[in-house]
Formats: C-alpha cells, structure tokens, sequence
C-alpha cells in the first residue's frame, strides 16, 4: 500500500516539524536571561497560538464587520442591511427561535448530561454507558439526518407509518402529526435534536470533573449523615462549578452558530428559522454577503452576555486565589 | 495536605456542613469501594438505563435500517425500522456497495478513511499542545492584560466558520502559496478553528490546579518549561483526553472545511466527502446513507473507548505527594 | 483553428471507433486497456503533461461516467483532467473564485450561477463559439452569455415536464395518454372519482433546496399557459412575479397540487408534499397508489433498480400537454455550462472538446443524459426515455426554455421561490406568495 506510506511520512514530517517549533520556543525560554524570562515565556506560549487566531478569526471578524455595512456589490449602504434585517416579516420570529434555542438547548443538554454522568458514575458498564450517549456526537450530519428523519416521518393517516413517533400515535388511536411542519412547535422537535447531539458533550466534561471531586469529601459529607441528594447538592455541585460554565458557555455559543440542523431539516420554513440559519442562506445561498455579515454581527451582540458572565466568574475565581 | 483541583472551592462550600476527618487520601481503595455501593441507587440506575434508552433508540433505528434492503427503506413500499424483527429481511448489500468502488471517483471507502485519520491526528496534537500553552500562560503568567486577552480569546468562539474560510483560503494559496492538495492546508485552517474553544477548556481546567503545587515547584527552582511539562500537563490528562476526543470528532466529521481547502482530491479528501456524495448527485441511492453512517463513526468510537481510561485516571494517578 | 464543420464526419469516425475498439458503457474507467483512435482528436492539438482542474456538482457514477466520456481525449492530447465533484458546489465556487483559487473549468448547474461568477470567468475562445453557434440553438447560446459576452458552452440537458405514468395501470383502467392539458384535468377528476388511487404523487422535500420541484411544476405551467414571451420576461422582471399571469398559471397548478382530493398517493394529506422527498416521490406510481407523477428525465435514475423505464415497462412518460396548442409546442429543461477561470492552451482546447459533438456522443452513449447537441446522433441515446427526450430536443417545432428559476437572481432562482412554494403548498394565497417572492426580488 504506496499511498498510504506516503501519507504516513507526510503526517510524521509534520508532527516532527510541529515538535521542533515547539522544543524551540522550550529552549529560548529556557536560555532566556533571568530579567527577560518571564516576559520571553509569555511571547514563547501564547505567540504560536495568538498568530494564528490573528490571521484565521481576527481579521475574517473585522473583515465581516466592514461587510455588514456593504450591498450585494460589496458598496458601503449604511445600516441598510440592518434594516432590512429587521423589517422582513420573519424577523420576530427566527429572532423568538433564536432566543428558544439558546436557551433550551444548554439547559436541557447540560441537566440531562449531568444527571447522566452522576447516575452511571462508578456503576457497572460504565464505559458502555457513557458510548452510548456519546455517540450522537460522533455519527455523521449525513447520518443524524436519517436518524431524526426516521424518527419525525409522517405518513398520511391509514398508511403504513415510517416514522417511531407517528407509529406510536397511530398504535395509541391518535392521527399522525407533522411533527416538523407544525408552528410553533416543530421549533421544540430540532431543539431535541440539537440536545441529542449536545448531551454527550455534557456528560464527559461533566463526568470528567465529577470524578475530579476529591472522593474523601463526597465520604465525610456521608459519614456527616448527608443522604445522597445533600452530597450531590453541596460536595458535588460546588466542586464541579467551574466545569458547569464551560459546559454552559460552550453549548451556548454552538447553540447560537449551529445552522445545519434547521437548515437540513425543515430549510428554515414553516417558522423555524433562527438568525445563524438566515446568515447561511443570504451569504452563501442568496448571494447577499453585506447581509449575512449583519446577521453575523447579531450573532455576536447576542453572545455577548455570556462573554460579560464569564469574564464575571473569572475574576471571581482570581479574587478567590 | 495535597489538594487536587476544584477542592478549595469544594471545601468552601462544605463550610456549612460539620465535617468529621478531611484528610482522607485521595486513592484509597476501601473507602471508594464504600462510596460506590451507597450512590448506586436502584432510582439512579433506573433513570440511567431510561436516558441510556431514549439517546439510542434513534441510532439504533438508524443501524437496523441500515442493513434492511433498498425498497423496504424508501418509497412507498418502506416501512418502520422495526419491522425488520418482523419480516426478518437483513442484507449486507447496503455495506457492501458503500464500502465498493463507484469508479475512479471513488477508489474506495479504506482510501478517504486514511486520509481522515491523517488529517485528525496531527490537528488534535496541535491544538492540545498550542491550547493547553496559551491556557497555562492565561491561567498561571504574570502579565498585564492577560485577563482582557483570555475573554477575547474565549469571544472568539462567536466568530462563523464561513466567514473565516475566503480570506485563510487567500492567505494559503497566494500569499504562503501552499500546495494545493496535500493536509497542509487542512491541518492548519482546522487548527486554527479549533484553538478558542480549546484554549476555554484548558484554562477551566488548568486555572483550578492549587497554587500551592506551582509555587512549591517555583521554589524547588523550576521554571515555567519545567512547571508546564512535568506539573501542569501531567494533572490536565482528563482535561486533555476530553478535549482531544472532541477535537477529533469535530476534524472528524467536518466536511465544510474539507471542502475548501482539501482541493476535494481523493488524495487528501476525508470521509466525510465521499459520504456526503456517496447517494449520488439526485439522492437516488440514498439508501446507502444509514450504512455509511455506521463505516464512518468506527473509527471515532475506537478512539473514545480508548481515551476513557483517561477520563477516569490522570488526577488521583497524577500523584501528587504532599 | 479548423472549422468546426470537419468535426462532426470526424466525431462519427471517432465514435465508431470506440464501440468497436474501447470499452462498452458499463465497464467504465479511465480508456480502457487499449490504445484510443486518436484521429479524432487531432484538432486538440497536443499538450503532454499539462493538467487541466474541473470542477461540477455532478457525482459518483454520473461523475465517473464524465470521466470516462474524456478518457480518449486525455489520452490522445497528454491533458491531464483533474475531477472534483460536490454537491456544496453552489456555495464553494463562489468562496474559492472569491479566495483566488478557482478551478481552471467549472460546470455550472444553472446560469443564474455563471452569470454571478462572470466577472471572474474567461470569455469563451473563438473556436468554442463557432462550435455552439454550429451546434446549439441561439437560446442555448444565451444561457452561457452574460451582458453581451460568451462564456460557457452547455454541456448536457435535462428535459422537464415529464409525467411519469404506469403503463400497465391505464390500460387496465381504460385510462389514454391525454393530449391537451385540459384532458389532463379531465383524466385527474376520472381517476379520483374512480377511487382506486390518488391521480396524483408529489415530494418537494430535498433539504435546503425543498420546493424545487415545485417551481418546475409552476414554469411549466407559464410557459404552456402565457406563453414563451410572458415567460421570458417574467424571468427577467420584465413583469412583476405578482403578475396576474403569473398567479392564474399558480392557481392552475393548485388545482393539481393543493385538491385533496387530487394528492398525494401513498403518502398522505397536500402537506405530506413538503416532506416527501423529491427522489422517492414517485414511487407509488408502480405500486398502483396514484397515477401520475411530475419530474424531470433524470427520474429515471431514481426509480428502484430493475424498474423497467419504457413505452411498455413498469412505468412510462408523457410530456406534460399543452394548454394553448397556438402558443406551440413548448418544453422546459436544464442543463449545465462548461466556463473557465484560466485561458491557457489546454484548457481551451478542454472546452473545445466539451463544446464539440465528440464529447456529446461520447457521453449520452453511457446512458442516463442527453444533450441538446444539434451533432448528437440520436441513434446514441442509450434508453428509450433518453431517445424521447432527444426528440424533443432536436424537433425544429419544440419551444424549449430553460429552467426559469435557474436564470433569475440567486435571491430568489435559489431562496425565495422555494420558500414561497413552501408556504404556498402548506396553505398561504397564491397571491400572497407571489406578492412577498416580489418583494424579495433584488432591487436595482
């Protein structure tokens, strides 16, 4: 098999070549004379990284940000864009979607995620456990598609049902439902389908840091006749605080940029577009840039109280220490 | 005493509660196995196996569509999943002609599953060793600003993929003039990506180490390289293996990046094109999708099975003698 | 440059060759073992390893098949054809010419695509507009011409406005092949008040892109109803999309798609439309759950392996009829454009060949296409819907018009249609819907 000798050896040179960057910073810092080093240590480890944020995501963002006062021909027009953003007569509600999904969906993912990670935590099969909701993270878009689409399918009533949900309500006596074509709640049935993929994320952060609760104070609380929720509640919760931000954070931003889901399954339609949805389609499927560089930027006013929260816990973690 | 990380906050919170003897050691056998026998609740685990159900069922459908023949998946002659146990129609035809060469487009499945592991590997040790530099820095350095910095870092996250990917295209084909057609291209734009939410992760993690174990390696005369190496990576390996397992799923299963910078040869392209293709150019063997799916997502279930020792370990192994 | 006219005895020549000499359709992949017949392609001129990128939409088989139809003409001139497939090509064409890093030749799907690449695309050379003005009509011509100047040569078509029928089921009935539209209505209600089936099955459902096969159906009825000058400038807003004709051919239409009564067999309620996908769609026709089905040739292709497509197989088509025989014989289709980024000698000799009835022949002879190629033999067309569909090309008489909601701007060609279409078929106003797909029009 040539080809795939070929492309070991092209990932070892990298790895090699990645290596010698690396221990190259290690011995400039290293060697750096005593009244420099510390200044030399913090360009040596944050410079590798910041270089490349600058170039990939500072200068696209600044760059979007000029776009967003441009038309279609890449002229300056002023908030026009922004204007038009808010006088389509959808705009109220992909914004009440967008609102919905961020807030639902972090929620419920990471509740599900960490009742699930202190459930099988230490239980027999653990490892099985975990595969098993981890997984919808690591199947295919191609593949989640299928799934959900074998889930939600609708077939009208007195026909063979294709779709689990449908088949049930038929087998209960009720009539199939459209469960994606429905207003307003088609919106909740892709929220489930984003929790389904997001849960596994929760579940090993989550499950990682309960794991990293010294195991002596979850004891002493019992020996203290704590029953089981008082040692989740008070021993538990506050050791993996820091943990449950991230997750929190981190679902809500994918939360807020995640477009593949609404866009594979309903395309926006039938009132359940939300705005990372509608950047997709003007930028890339209407040919309308300026306005999808807009909607990008009210993408990012509304990830902006989560920044400011963050930022909050951060230097309350400093004055801690 | 040692401590471990997240175990001041936890002692503050335990404050209120009377506590009896504290200085238990962390990997002590006896008492976890106690500790086991009494969260295990019949409620728990009921609870557990009903989350465990509702998360697989779909995929599970998913599996058992994907061995069912063409007609009984689409159409009008389709039917439920289920009826599968039913009717008893399995076949391996749906895996047989995904995994298959469809021409010279696609060689065959073995081909674009190498290229995906070759282009995941070194991006998730890029972005570990870069992520976890820049979070030590930001957690542990002394400089000013490093607070402003790490939040625009962390900000950073908001930035769309789509806008990002024409003018990183530009700068790799006409100003560093890249080869087009090799995982250079790849590796780097997917390491890019992913460094804000690697960065965000580490530091959750590395910020809570105690100070004390830094400063008692100040004092043995350690420096940052030192600290960083032996002390900071070492106690991070849980943090780590998570954020490597999802790094890797998300190179994984990406397609948008692939598509831009891959050139789409089948030199270099990942699975994820060839899958996303694999129905043909009107859907009409769509069938193929749901076996597909499951050739796909091996590779990324093998690598969590192996990381999970890792999840588990790292901390209480990470010995820390105090 | 020779002229074009020596080409077509030459591509004859070339084509016999290969039935005889290469391989047969199915085996497929890159030339086969032996040596091509070069003679044909002497024109091509000779450019030993160079290398020419393309890149399509277009996929697995029928992309191999794509190759293969190139093969000889690699073979013979040293080019090297770099393929690459995707369907995310409407979205990646446009980040990569932006980036600066097109391909050399990229096959459009629709000229609504070229037309808004043009400013990045090369005029077409000389030779490769002779070739289209000796093989294709004026109209084909258009479609690859953007403000005045040629850029791309189509390259194969799709014929649309086929109803799909199962033979076997009307002659059971009773049931004839109707000539007039109104006699498609006519047989609509009798097959509805027989009962035995939905007259009718439908699926719009095809991810992002949910709603096209609606906007065929409504084009259709334009062309057919208004006629092919209302056609043409309703697609270039030369009247409002809220034109009373517009609306009427919209409600003609709903009196198919939107009657209850009429749809949708097999699947369920009017709604089920919206989430049925196209590709399965028609699939009830063979299992006697409705009549008749609305899609373009390449259904062909997504009917269940062994489904036999002919005049007196499992299932058959009929041309949809038209609704005012003085307005003429008018059909609709698609097809893609062969434009190129780069001028160099082998990429226009790649074009040439693309343009040229050689690579026609060669390609409608895989099966499964056609091309409206005046220089295509029609003895090549590899089915018996293929050779329909060549007819009707060819025919001096056919108005052929190009897909509508392919030429107008993407902001509605590709978002706005469809999503009216959406809404329309789950229940807002005709009017309505033509009014805000009006109103989405880019001004300017």
């Amino acid at each position: 098999m040539e080809f795939v000798g070929g492309k070991l050896l092209q990932v070892g040179i990298a790895i090699a070549a990645f290596a010698a960057v690396i221990g190259l910073i290690m011995l400039l810092v290293d060697r750096a004379p005593k009244s420099t080093r510390d200044k030399v240590t913090v360009i040596g480890f944050l410079a590798p990284a910041a270089i490349l944020m600058i170039v990939g995501l500072v200068y696209p963002a600044v760059q979007t940000s000029y776009l967003a006062f441009t038309d279609a021909k890449g002229t300056p027009n002023g908030v026009d864009n922004f204007v038009w953003m808010f006088t389509q007569p959808e705009a109220v509600i992909t914004l009440r979607n967008t609102v919905i999904w961020t807030v639902l969906v972090p929620l419920l993912s990471t509740v599900f995620g960490l009742a699930y990670a202190v459930f099988i935590d230490k239980a027999r099969g653990e490892r099985i456990l975990k595969a098993l909701v981890f997984m919808p993270m690591a199947i295919s878009f191609v593949g989640a598609g299928v799934i959900w689409k074998l889930v939600y399918d609708f077939r009208g009533a007195g026909i063979e049902q294709t779709g689990v949900l449908n088949a049930l309500r038929v087998a209960v006596g009720m009539d199939p439902k459209q469960f994606l074509l429905d207003a307003p709640e088609n919106t909740i049935f892709l929220i489930i389908v984003m929790v389904w993929i997001q849960t596994g994320f929760a579940m090993v952060i989550l499950s990682a840091a309960i794991k990293g609760v010294p195991v002596e104070l979850v004891e002493a609380a019992r020996l203290d006749g704590a029953n089981p929720w008082q040692q989740f509640r008070n021993v538990t919760i506050p050791g993996i605080r820091g943990s449950l931000v991230v997750v929190l954070t981190t679902i809500t931003i994918a939360t807020l940029k995640v477009f593949d889901i609404v866009r594979t399954m309903t395309a926006g339609n039938f009132e359940t577009s939300v705005v990372a949805n509608e950047m997709y389609t003007q930028a890339f499927r209407a040919d309308e840039p300026g306005r999808g560089a807009a909607l990008a930027l009210v993408l990012f006013l509304l990830v902006l109280p989560i920044v400011v929260y963050n930022a909050r816990v951060l230097r309350q973690q400093r004055e801690i220490r | 005493m040692t401590a471990t990380p997240a175990r001041d906050e936890a002692d503050k919170a335990l404050v209120g509660l009377p506590l009896g003897e504290k200085g238990i050691h962390a990997a002590d056998e006896p008492i976890m196995r106690r500790v086991k026998t009494k969260l295990t609740s019949p409620f728990a685990t009921a609870a557990a196996l009903i989350i465990a159900a509702i998360w697989t069922v779909p995929t599970f459908g998913l599996f058992v569509q994907s061995f069912r023949p063409a007609a009984k998946q689409v159409g009008p002659r389709s039917d439920g999943w289920w009826n599968a146990f039913f009717d008893g129609q399995f076949t391996f035809k749906n895996y047989v002609d995904a995994t298959a060469a469809a021409g010279s487009q696609s060689p065959n499945l073995s081909q674009y599953l190498i290229n995906s592991t070759a282009i995941v590997i070194p991006v998730t040790l890029f972005v570990l060793v870069l992520a976890s530099m820049a979070a030590y820095i930001f957690a542990w350095g002394n400089f000013r600003g490093r607070h402003a910095m790490f939040i625009f870092v962390f900000a950073l996250q908001i930035v769309p993929l789509q806008m990002a990917l024409i003018p990183l295209l530009q700068l790799f084909t006409q100003v560093l003039q890249l080869p087009a057609g090799s995982y250079t291209q790849l590796w780097i734009a997917h390491t890019i990506f992913g460094l804000p939410l690697g960065i965000f992760l580490l530091h959750n993690f590395i910020s809570e180490i105690p100070g004390e174990v830094i400063e008692a390696a100040r004092v043995d005369g350690a420096g940052h390289t030192t600290i960083f190496w032996r002390i900071i990576l070492p106690l991070s390996v849980p943090a780590l293996a998570s954020l490597a397992i999802f790094q890797f799923l998300w190179v994984w299963n990406d397609l948008l990046v692939a598509l831009v910078f891959s050139g789409g040869t089948p030199d270099v392209a990942p699975i994820t094109q060839r899958l996303a293709e694999i129905s043909g150019t009107r859907g009409a063997r769509d069938y193929l999708n749901p076996a597909a799916a499951f050739v796909s997502i091996i590779i990324p279930l093998g690598v969590f099975f192996a990381l999970q020792r890792y999840f588990v370990r790292g901390l209480l192994a990470g010995g820390l003698k105090g | 440059m020779k002229s074009p006219k020596f080409l077509i005895p030459a591509a004859a020549v070339g084509v016999l060759a290969l039935t005889v000499t290469a391989c047969s359709p199915e085996t497929g992949g890159g030339g086969g073992g032996e040596a091509a017949d070069c003679s044909a392609y002497s024109d091509y001129g000779k450019h030993e390893g160079k290398t020419v990128s393309v890149y399509s939409t277009i996929v697995d088989i029928e992309a191999t098949n794509l190759e293969t139809a190139w093969s000889d003409f690699e073979e013979c001139t040293g080019i090297t054809v770099k393929y690459e497939g995707s369907k995310e090509f409407e979205t990646q064409i446009g980040v990569r010419a932006q980036a600066g890093n097109p391909p050399d030749v990229a096959i459009f799907p629709q000229p609504g695509l070229l037309a808004a690449q043009a400013s990045n695309l090369k005029p077409a050379p000389k030779a490769v507009s002779d070739l289209v003005d000796e093989n294709w009509s004026a109209d084909w011509k258009k479609y690859g011409t953007v403000n005045g100047t040629f850029y791309a040569a189509p390259m194969l078509a799709n014929v649309k406005g086929f109803v799909w029928y199962a033979p076997k089921t009307f002659e059971e009935k009773g049931w004839e092949v109707p000539k007039t539209f109104d006699e498609m209505m006519a047989l609509t209600k009798t097959i509805a008040d027989d009962g035995a089936m939905k007259p009718w099955c439908a699926g719009f459902e095809s991810g992002e892109a949910t709603g096209w096969p609606g906007t065929d159906w409504i084009e259709d009825v334009v062309l057919r109803e208004a006629g092919p000058e209302v056609y043409d400038q309703w697609i270039a807003h030369q009247i409002p999309f809220n034109d009373p004709r517009i609306v009427s051919a919209m409600d003609k239409t709903g009196e198919i798609l939107l009657n209850p009564a009429y749809v949708n067999g097999g699947f369920g309620d009017v709604r089920s439309i919206l989430t049925t996908g196209f590709a399965q769609a028609g699939q009830p026709v063979l299992d006697g759950q409705c009549a008749m089905h609305h899609q373009a040739n390449f259904q062909a292709a997504n009917w269940p392996e062994g489904t036999v497509v002919a005049p007196d197989g499992d299932v058959w088509a009929f041309m949809t009829p038209a609704i005012d025989e003085s307005k003429g014989k008018a059909i609709t289709g698609g097809g893609e454009m062969v434009g190129a980024y780069k001028d160099t000698p082998e990429v226009q000799s790649f074009l040439q060949y693309m343009a040229s009835a050689e690579f026609a022949n060669n390609r409608v002879k895989l099966g499964g296409v056609v091309s409206a190629n005046k220089g295509l033999d029609p003895a090549n067309a590899q089915s018996e819907l293929d050779k329909l569909s060549v007819e009707l090309l060819q025919d001096p008489a056919t108005v052929f018009r190009f897909d509508g909601s392919d030429l107008m701007p993407a902001a509605v060609g590709s978002n706005s249609f469809w999503k009216g279409i959406v809404a329309w078929i789950n229940g807002t106003p005709s009017k309505q819907v033509a009014d805000s797909i009006e109103g989405s029009w880019p001004k300017s």
